[in-house]
Order: C-alpha cells, then structure tokens, then sequence
C-alpha cells in the first residue's frame, strides 16, 4: 500500500538579494511520517519551513501542503497544519485555559468544541491543579508539551515543530518524543527540526541541509550505512564539515 | 581555589532558585554546569559575576568575595551571558574596543588570546553587531569575555541552539583557551557536551544532584542498562512501559534504554515478553550509561 504525500516539494528556492538561502529542494513527505529536517545554523532550514508553513512566497520551484499550492493557497495551508516553535508557543501572560481558548478560536473552532477539547487536553496532560495559572509560571518542560497540544486542537493534517525541546530536561524532552510517536501513530505527519543528533535516529526518514541545498535524505538507518558511522551525530559531521 | 560556593541560596518571591548549593572549582579547570532551563544555572552565574546578591551563603571568584570584592571581581573574570548583551548598533570593532577601554587595555594588548578567534570574524569587523549571524555573534561576544584577560570565564549556555557542528568547534576552542590558564565555568544543557569537561555538577531544580568527573559519575549509575531495539518504536516504548519488571524506559536515539527491577534479570525473558507483543527483530544488548542516563535516574 502506497502512502499519500502530505508533502510535495519540487525545485523549492528562495533567493534574497543575491544569496540563494534555499537552493531548489526537492523531497516529499508521507501521511503519519515524523519527518526530520535538519542542517546546520544558516543552512535554510527555517526559510524552507517559513515556505511549507505558507507565510514566505518562494521565489521558484512549487510545494504542495496538505494538497494546498504554497504560494496561490496560503491561508488554506494554515487551517490545515499545526505550528510551533521553542521561541514562540503560547502566551505567558495568558492563563492554560485561556490560551486554550485564544488558539482554538484562531482556528476556528466553534466554542462548544473548544469546551470540549479544553477538558481533554487539561485531562490528558494532568493539568487539572495549573488549568487557571498563567502559563509564565509553569516549567519549561510543562509549556512544551502544552504547546504541542495546543498545535493540534484543531486536528491538523501536519504538525511543524521547530526545535521543539531546546533546553528542556531529558526526562521531558523523552515523553514529548513519546507525544509525537502518538501523534505520528494517530496519523498526522510530523516534521521537526532538532539539534539533538538522538533526536534524528527517532525519525522515519531524515532529511540533511547544508548551504541551502538538501544534501542526503533517507532513513536514518541507511544514511548511518551510506556514511560509514554508527551515529547519525557523525552523519551530520561528516555532511556538514564536507 | 579559582571559585569556592559556599551553602548560597537564592529565590525569587515564592520560587527556590538556588537551594542550598555548595562547590569548588580548581584554578585552570574547565567545570560544567550541566542542567535544563529553570534549573538555576543562569541565577548562579549572576550571583558569581557579583550581578545579584544570594540571599543566603558565601562565594569566592578568583578569592575575592562576590559581595565585598565585586569590583576586583568584576576586574578578574569575563562574562558571556545566555542572551546576545553587546551592543548591537556598534560595529564588530567598536565593541571590541568599547569592551577594551572599559578594562583600561587595548585590542593589540591581549590580542594573542583573541586571535584565534577573532581573526573568523574580522572580515566583518565594520558590521553592526545586530547584523551577524549567530555564529558569529557567539564568536563576538567571547572575544569581548577575553579582552581584559580575564582569570576566570564564565559561559552561560554558549552553545544553546547552535548545531552540532559548531557546538564541536567552539567546544575545542574552550579546550585550547583553558590551556592558557583560564579557569572556565559553562553551563549546558547538552548532556553530551558534559564529557568535555574535568568535572560537572548536574543540576535540576535549584539543587545539584551529584559532582564529579563524567567518567566517574558514569560509573556510579546503579543498574544494568540495556539498549533494547525492535521493528516499531511506538509499539516497543509502549510494551516495554508495560511490562511489569520494567524498573526505567527512555527512548535512547535508535534504542530503548531500559533498566530491570531485578537482580537476576534474563533478557532472554523480556526478549519472549515483547514477542508475545508482536514485536519483531528484537535485539537486546548490554550497554554502557551515559551521563544523560545518570541525569535522569538521579532526577527520577
């Protein structure tokens, strides 16, 4: 059985004055995938991403998103996927509940939904006693794995994390893993970027920028044959340092 | 002793930043402070630079105290905080030497310690600091650390968010600083990053669950760790957690750290347990912990 792509991106560039930030990629991404994207700093990996999540209009090539074009269809890719970053999540000085709320109304849920989908996400995580504080003052770990949550309220056909676990504790950052393994299980693609080479060997496929040009893609299994090591930490140096 | 920590206690209206924490550092030692956001590490080093006064507690840098001897203090170490703090309207260069004239030197002065790595930003030295990359900020914002010479260098998370590449690079770079004598405090919460260093204190939530060199701190994990691997990730993490002598389970890159209850575990036991569970191609193996194992069964 041959699975949809949720991803389809042929010769996807994206050129800024005279620099080529990202270098015609071409790749595509499987229904219930956890797709890992990485690349060094200033490879292109968040320009490439800011084109799939539908808010930078490539310069050429053409993607296709949750069966949305990237550059005609931008606002139906964003009903259709899930979003969230280590830098922007959710809204410290809003409560758990209340930024719930906000992002479902976002979406677009109606409030009868939101209700119902507040109490699941409050009841799944065991936020029960933390529901009504702001979410300024809960752990880092905490914030992650509501964010996620929060990322998916409305279903999302795709779910993009960009450097999901930065700092947070190893314990944490396993049972966010664990999320994602679920999530992926239920369905919905992943595609995330880390810098946690542990990380990478969690993906079904893993995908390699380097210079804006998408320089190895496959299993991390058989990118740790192609490249002679038993890690995918070596992968990535012997890729990056060339 | 370069840094001596005293019993220093920290909070923060209702929250406990720092507990009742004690350590030493040697002069010339590289010391790792490794630990998650919000385990207090930022808090430590403001203590240490003299930035924020502990409510509880003695501390000595370079044997000056962090109350009464703040300006020596401030005199004798370099400071790289978390967070890009150099003025980002300046350029390369005039920060560099803003930095230099506030410690009463020059650029060419100790231009020897800074070259290595200043020479990768130079071609760039007439660029607003705001501009750059941050590759090269992070490279910016040592060589300001060094300029007066410091004796001792405090990193707060140098290398939080950088990519393994780089992370290599500027981890090497401390190694060749340390062998001109300075005394390096850094923080990380890269668990790999631990065995660069002579000795580490893990820390979580304000307390510091053990101090040691990485190679002894590694041989004091309790158990027997297994790197369990099978056809579905899902399904094994999922079974494993379920199975009832399971005594820890994380998933570990392409493996499954587990560790059993028992004494007199077989894995050939466990191995017809996930069988019964459908899995396939299972492969359980004895494997050596790493610190990041240690973390978490402290942390547990």
């Amino acid at each position: 059985m041959k699975k949809e792509n949720v991803i389809e991106a042929t010769n996807l560039t994206k050129i800024f004055g005279d620099f080529t930030a990202v270098d015609a990629i071409t790749f595509e991404v499987k229904k219930g995938e956890i797709f890992g994207f990485l690349g060094a700093n200033g490879a292109g990996k968040t320009t490439a991403m800011k084109m799939l999540i539908g808010i930078s209009i490539p310069s050429d090539g053409k993607a296709t998103v949750a069966g949305f074009d990237v550059s005609s269809h931008p606002e139906d890719i964003k009903k259709n996927i899930g979003y969230m970053s280590q830098k922007f999540a959710l809204y410290d000085d809003l409560t758990v509940r209340e930024n719930i709320t906000f992002f479902g109304g976002i979406y677009g849920l109606k409030r009868s939904q939101i209700k119902i989908k507040s109490e699941k996400l409050i009841n799944n995580l065991g936020l029960q006693e933390v529901a009504n504080d702001l979410v300024g003052s809960l752990p880092l770990g905490w914030k992650q794995k509501i964010a996620f949550s929060v990322a998916l309220l409305h279903d999302p056909k795709i779910i993009f994390l960009d450097e999901p676990t930065g700092g947070v504790d190893p314990i944490t950052r396993r049972q966010f893993w664990e999320m994602i393994y679920q999530t992926a299980h239920e369905g919905t693609t992943v595609f995330v970027t880390t810098h946690y080479m542990d990380e990478a060997e969690y993906c079904d496929r893993v995908s390699i920028m380097v210079n804006g040009k998408i320089e190895a893609l496959d299993t991390p299994k058989k990118l740790k044959e192609q490249f002679e090591v038993d890690n995918m930490n070596d992968v990535f140096l012997k890729l990056a340092r060339g | 002793m370069s840094i001596s920590v005293q019993h220093i206690s920290k909070s923060f209206k209702d929250v406990s930043a720092l507990k009742d924490i004690s350590f030493e550092v040697n002069e010339g030692e590289l010391f790792g402070l490794i630990g998650p956001d919000g385990a207090g590490k930022t808090t430590l080093f403001r203590v240490l630079t003299t930035l924020l006064f502990a409510d509880e507690g003695v501390a000595t840098v370079a044997d000056y105290d962090v109350v009464d001897d703040y300006k020596a203090i401030r005199h004798s170490v370099g400071y790289m905080p978390g967070k890009f703090s150099l003025y980002q309207d300046l350029t390369v260069e005039e920060n560099l030497t803003f930095f230099a004239t506030i410690f009463g030197t020059t650029i060419e002065e100790n231009y020897d310690l800074i070259k290595e790595i200043y020479v990768q930003i130079e071609p760039f030295k007439n660029r607003r600091a705001g501009d750059l990359s941050g590759g090269m900020k992070q490279k910016l914002a040592l060589s300001c650390a060094l300029i007066h010479k410091p004796k001792v260098l405090f990193l707060d998370e140098p290398t939080t968010g950088v990519d393994p590449v780089s992370r290599k690079e500027f981890w090497e770079m401390l190694k060749r600083l340390q062998k001109k004598g300075i005394t390096i405090l850094v923080s990380t919460p890269y668990m790999d990053e631990a065995a660069l260093c002579d000795r580490i204190a893990l820390i979580q939530d304000g307390e510091i669950l053990e101090i040691d060199a990485p190679e002894s701190i590694v041989n004091k994990f309790p158990k027997v760790l297994y790197d369990v691997k099978a056809s579905n990730m899902y399904q094994l993490i999922k079974s494993l957690k379920e199975y009832e002598h399971q005594y820890s389970v994380y998933p570990f890159g392409e493996f499954v750290h587990y560790t059993d209850q028992r004494n007199d575990f077989k894995p050939a036991e466990l191995s017809n347990y996930l069988k019964e569970n459908n899995l396939k191609e299972i492969t359980i193996t004895k494997t050596p912990p790493t610190i990041e194992d240690v973390f978490m069964e402290l942390a547990k």
